[in-house]
């Protein structure tokens, strides 16, 4: 079975066109990949579909605008596909 | 329909909040400018109107199942397909349901058909916000009383 990142990973060339092979733990979804926000909710309705859960977007996206947090903590893939384990285990729970 | 005013439906027959689907009626008006130039002697309706009813059908529905507390506005159209002509005078019978409900996004579904023909149809995206002021509620809220919007899923706070 993939890793969460390979699914997310896959999920995004799928849908934004970007090579496979140019996307990393590392790569943040904004700032290196160039995904918007229009874009991102295609990303968002693939993860919800394949993961089974509801990605909390106007939750995080809050947090950013209040200083709460960082995008990196969110859109950096690695820490989007530990958000999306915990919420995948959330709901097992 | 009053096309000079972007109201593109004219009732709503059916909305079932619980299967997430709603049905319209709209009229497509006998004259109007547009036929004009859309085409000199062979008018039809524009698929980007078509399109717009797709959406506003589409738009009630979420507004229902958001307790009309929030607003969607389109944010992409994809797999949008003209299969027949729409003439002045036609009755458009227009199905949408929810494909999806996303956090701060939807998913819809939604047909145009003629006398049970199949004229068009689209997978639309919306961003959904809270009502952005009172004005912008109260217009919507006059409107849908005029449109048969079930009062019930009005929310009063």
């Amino acid at each position: 079975m993939s890793s969460t990142f390979d699914q997310v990973a896959t999920i995004i060339a799928e849908t934004c066109d970007i090579p496979r092979d140019t996307i990393t733990p590392e790569s943040h979804a904004i700032d290196d990949l160039g995904i918007d926000s229009l874009d991102f909710l295609d990303i968002a309705f693939a993860i919800d579909k394949a993961f089974g859960i509801k990605l909390p977007l106007e939750k995080w996206t809050q947090e950013v605008n209040d200083g709460k947090a960082t995008t990196e903590q969110y859109f950096v893939l690695e820490n989007l596909s530990a958000r999306i384990d915990e919420l995948v285990a959330a709901k097992g729970a | 329909m009053q096309l000079e005013y972007f109201q593109l439906i004219d009732r709503i027959v059916d909305l079932n909040v619980s299967e997430r689907t709603i049905t319209v009626e709209a009229q497509v008006p006998l004259q109007n400018t547009i036929f004009e130039g859309h085409f000199p002697g062979y008018p039809i309706m524009p698929g980007v109107l078509l399109i717009e009813a797709m959406a506003q059908t589409s738009g009630w529905l979420l507004i229902a199942l958001m307790k009309f507390e929030r607003m969607p506005f389109l944010g992409a159209v994809k797999e949008a397909k003209m299969r027949g002509f729409v003439s002045p005078g036609e009755l458009l019978k227009i199905d949408a349901s929810v494909v999806h409900e996303g956090s701060g996004f939807a998913i819809t579904a939604a047909k145009v058909s003629v006398g049970g023909e199949l004229r068009c149809n689209a997978t639309i995206t919306f961003r959904h916000i809270p009502f952005p002021n009172p004005d912008l509620r109260g217009h919507m809220e006059a409107m849908a009383k005029r449109i048969g919007f079930p009062q019930q899923a009005i929310a009063h706070d």
